[in-house]
């Protein structure tokens, strides 16, 4: 394990109140923006049935996966049904831009250096 | 360890039923082969009488189809009857049934010629369920002669009724009556016969029986009691007449026999094994031989059959704990047989016994002979013993409970008669035992309740959200109400429940009150003037919904208060892409935009090409990205089949080509889609016009109907459905033009959006406030706000856009957008 961060650009690609994907070499990141500011990151796949949480509603610190309705904890991926829980990562910002932190396994660390380099 | 293989014999809803258990308890501990005489998956023989009718397609009524014995490893040897258990060899034998042959037939010549097909086996279930009873005869096999109890017999009988004019039934029980409504249909003169002296001997009384015979009458079917069929008489062949024992005749040229069932019994016969009048089992529900146990219709248990689902039910758990080895000691009891159904419409619900057994019964009856209602209970050592509800059965489900788990009744007798939802507090929840259910629609029982309270759930609602008990129809939520109090001693009320949407603690009427005078128009102004500001997930699209009826112009449309297909105008399917369903105005399109939608879907590469339910043509798989595009390729607009709005208008053939068509309901479907196309509301609403009372295009069961009559008037029908429940519309009024038409479905409407809660369709909403108060306050202006709503529907009218015009200019970045492939990431310097 390897703790990365990463820049991933300015906040303003989120529209306020909501979410979206980022894929970092083979991880799907969900990055919400809250309309107070609040940013929150989690894996971007909900544990029932895959569904994409990036295109969920999000109340103050939940968000309801577009799918079935599960719901999760932004800050502690806790789900609403048992069992159920999303990983999620750190991420604050700075000077305008998103920032996520890591901790990359091996495989992902090569996924991503291949996406550096550009090799498939 | 290996795996033990058992043999169902019976592919109906026992034998599925019984191999779903096991496999629920231990899923990996057998292998399953199960012989079925029908060559189909299994199918819900309770549905058939619609299947006849033409209110359901075969297809709909299929539990279990093919892919589910796929999935599961089971190997299903459809067509193939199993004729006998080799004990010795532990191996049964089945034989390939002739393709015309029935599943039920008695005689070997049914049989393909050919070898037998050979199953080993560890253990065999025996599901073999029953047979129709044909009382004696002369000439019944004949041309023109049906039973009425497979999928095959109800196509049968539909295809040979064209040809017919007088139709009879043989038997005057539940299913014979179901035969005749479903020949009805077909525009048969319906004659019904029953050897009783009355109709319903099983469930009903003499009084009852009478009235229910006057109520049959009056809907044109013809009643013979007393009456024994001796003979079928033909002319040249062809059936003429039926003469009757008495020396009677009456004129027919379709017969179906519906006079009751009896037990399959031949391969247990044949097998060496203990068979009565059913095949006989012990309480473990094994037969005579310890390694066959069988249920359903086909078993004797404790010198009893029964022929309903509910005991099928007990007795496939049973013989599924014993099998598994969950639970060997499992014991089936019996089961207490309680039935509520609709015979033609009628509403009906007997229990136990019809009539008094000795003095020491106590008899209470009411009748009201000009409405068709009648009810009867018999009291025995203050407990029901018997149950007759005939016409109205809204305290039924109160009884049923009462009886089912014996309870004590109230002293006072009316209650129990009369008593509604909210006079079910004289059932004592605390007296019922653990297993008994609770939620009958989510097959929730008390210990489940009780196992919920003592986690920490003291709500109602809570105990919904965790058990689901209380979600179906919701006539429960009184007993979970007494179930808390009695664990708890009080029930935490939830004023919760009443909330328009959970985060914001305001009533609909006063939530419209707030946001009109505290002129708030986006979501998050919501929230910061009426709920400190807090954001809560459930609230957002139903506060979005309810802004945008109340400012139809000035709304301020924040998308993060969306969910995603409103977002993006499109419905999220299961992998993640989108549906697009363009509107197709009334279902008539042109061989122009067909050609536009066939290149668009080869462009996109849509997954597939689905002709809808409501008329229209649904291009699946569609990726987000790809969604302004495709919109502009077709060049049509949103056919809204994504959001809780106005959705479709259907329409049949009408004058155009119809030749029964007595208004034109395309013209009617195209103007109604133009009016009112995207009108949001809190739940979906679906229509749907006919031109004549056919109901082609199933106007009666839609949110709102309309349906052309003679005379060139139209009948507007609200609060139909027919989804997951199925209910016929009400009769709102009666107009005389197209522009009516459209005036009261806006009226409703609009009354609807404005007063209806979140999530709640059409046909609970009619319920809940009665369709003669909505007549009243639509149709009579009772309270003088008629042309108020037709003000305010117009406004929503003009204010509507095309939503796909956003093709050309998102309304926010990246709307239409995959994820973001950070292919050029780089690292955040580290600086703490």
């Amino acid at each position: 394990m390897e703790h990365m961060r990463f820049d991933l650009g300015s906040t303003e690609q989120i529209p306020p109140g909501q979410g979206r994907c980022f894929k970092i070499g083979a991880l799907d990141v969900a990055v919400f923006r809250g309309r107070d500011g609040r940013l929150f990151a989690i894996e971007n796949r909900c544990p029932h049935r895959g569904g994409p949480l990036a295109e969920g509603i999000i109340g103050a610190t939940q968000v309801v996966c577009p799918l079935h309705g599960h719901k999760f904890d932004l800050t502690t991926g806790q789900g609403s049904e048992a069992r159920e829980c999303v990983k999620t990562f750190e991420v604050s910002q700075e000077n305008e831009n998103i920032v996520i932190g890591l901790a990359l396994t091996l495989k992902d660390r090569r996924a991503y250096e291949n996406c550096q380099s550009g090799t498939p | 360890m290996d795996k033990k293989k058992i043999v169902v014999i019976g592919n109906g809803m026992a034998g599925a039923r019984v191999v779903e258990e096991i496999l629920g308890r231990a899923p990996d501990k057998f292998d399953f082969v199960m012989f079925g005489a029908e060559p189909y998956g299994n199918y819900n023989r309770i549905l058939l009488s619609n299947v006849l009718n033409q209110t359901q397609e075969a297809d709909d009524i299929f539990i279990n189809p093919l892919s589910w014995y796929k999935e599961n490893g089971i190997i299903l040897h459809a067509g193939i009857k199993a004729v006998q258990i080799d004990t010795g060899r532990k191996v049964v034998i089945g034989r390939e049934l002739h393709p015309q042959a029935a599943a039920y037939a008695v005689h070997d010549d049914q049989f393909l010629p050919g070898k037998s097909v050979e199953e080993a086996y560890d253990y065999v279930i025996i599901a073999t369920g029953s047979r129709p009873f044909v009382p004696p005869m002369d000439g019944f096999g004949g041309e023109g002669t049906f039973l009425f109890r497979t999928i095959d017999d109800c196509g049968r009988i539909a295809e040979y009724a064209k040809q017919c004019k007088k139709a009879v039934v043989i038997g005057g029980g539940l299913l014979g009556l179901e035969a005749a409504r479903g020949l009805m249909t077909h525009n048969l003169e319906v004659t019904v016969v029953e050897a009783a002296p009355q109709l319903m001997p099983a469930q009903l009384d003499a009084e009852s029986a009478q009235m229910l015979k006057r109520t049959m009458e009056a809907m044109g079917l013809t009643v013979l009691l007393d009456h024994k069929t001796a003979q079928i008489h033909r002319v040249d062949g062809r059936m003429h007449s039926l003469i009757f024992s008495n020396g009677a005749t009456t004129p027919a040229d379709l017969l179906v026999v519906s006079a009751g069932i009896r037990p399959i019994t031949e391969v247990a016969s044949n097998s060496g094994l203990t068979v009565n009048k059913g095949i006989v089992c012990n309480d473990q529900m094994r037969t005579s031989d310890p390694f066959i146990y069988a249920l359903g219709e086909c078993v004797e248990h404790r010198g009893k059959l029964y022929g309903l689902v509910d005991p099928i039910w007990d007795q496939a758990r049973v013989l599924a704990d014993v099998i598994s080895g969950f639970n060997p000691q499992a014991a089936y009891q019996g089961s207490k047989i309680g039935t509520k159904l609709k015979v033609m419409g009628v509403e009906l619900m007997s229990l136990g016994q019809k009539e008094a057994a000795g003095p020491g019964d106590e008899v209470v009856v009411y009748r009201e002979p000009n409405r068709g209602i009648y009810k009867k209970i018999i009291v025995r050592d203050n407990k029901l013993h018997g149950v007759i509800l005939l016409g109205d059965t809204t305290a039924g489900d109160v009884l049923m409970q009462m009886f089912l788990n014996e309870q004590n009744v109230p002293e006072s007798r009316s209650d129990l008669l009369f008593g509604d939802v909210k006079g079910t507090a004289f059932i004592r929840a605390a007296d019922l035992p653990d297993g008994a259910q609770i939620c009958n629609c989510n097959g929730v029982s008390k210990k489940t309740i009780c196992e919920a309270i003592s986690s920490g759930c003291e709500t109602v609602a809570s105990i919904g959200a965790r058990t689901k008990a209380g979600k179906g129809c919701g006539s429960c939520r009184s007993m979970i109400a007494q179930i808390i109090e009695a664990k708890l001693g009080v029930v935490s009320y939830d004023p919760s429940e009443h909330y328009y949407v959970p985060g914001i603690p305001l009533e609909k009427s006063q939530l419209i009150a707030q946001i009109k005078a505290q002129h708030l128009k986006s979501v998050s102004a919501v929230f910061q003037a009426l709920a400190a500001g807090k954001e809560d997930a459930d609230s957002k699209a139903g506060l979005a919904s309810l802004l945008k009826t109340i400012w139809p112009k000035d709304y301020e449309d924040q998308r993060d208060a969306r969910f995603i297909n409103d977002r993006v105008h499109a419905n999220i399917q299961k992998d993640g892409t989108f549906s697009v369903v363009p509107r197709i105005y009334g279902g008539v399109t042109s061989a122009d935009e067909l050609m536009r939608i066939a290149q668009t879907a080869v462009k996109y590469k849509a997954k597939m090409v689905k002709i809808t339910g409501g008329q229209r043509i649904d291009l699946l798989g569609i990726k987000k990205e790809d969604l302004p595009a495709v919109w502009k390729d077709l060049g049509m607009p949103s056919g809204h089949a994504y959001t809780k709005a106005f959705r479709t208008c259907k329409s049949c053939v009408g004058t155009d080509f119809c030749r029964f068509g007595v208004g034109d309901s395309i013209a009617l479907a195209q103007k109604i889609e133009r009016r009112f196309q995207g009108i949001e509301s809190p739940h979906k609403m679906k229509l749907a016009t006919a031109g004549c009372p056919r109901n082609c295009s199933e106007a009666y069961v839609k949110d709102l109907g309309a349906v052309a009559i003679e005379g060139g008037r139209w009948e507007i029908y609200v609060g139909g459905a027919a989804g997951g429940s199925v209910r016929k519309g009400d009769l709102l009024c009666t107009v005389n033009d197209h522009d009516e038409v459209l005036k009261y479905m806006g009226r409703f409407m609009e009354y609807y959006r404005e007063h209806a809660k979140y999530m709640e369709r059409t046909y609970t909403f009619v319920e809940r406030i009665g369709i003669d108060v909505l007549k009243g306050i639509l149709i009579d202006d009772s309270l003088g706000i008629a042309l108020k709503l037709d003000e305010r529907i117009q406004t929503a009218v003009d204010a509507y856009k095309d939503p796909w015009k956003e093709a050309d200019i998102p309304v926010y970045p990246a709307q239409f957008e995959g994820p973001k492939l950070m292919d050029a990431l780089k690292e955040a310097e580290n600086n703490g």
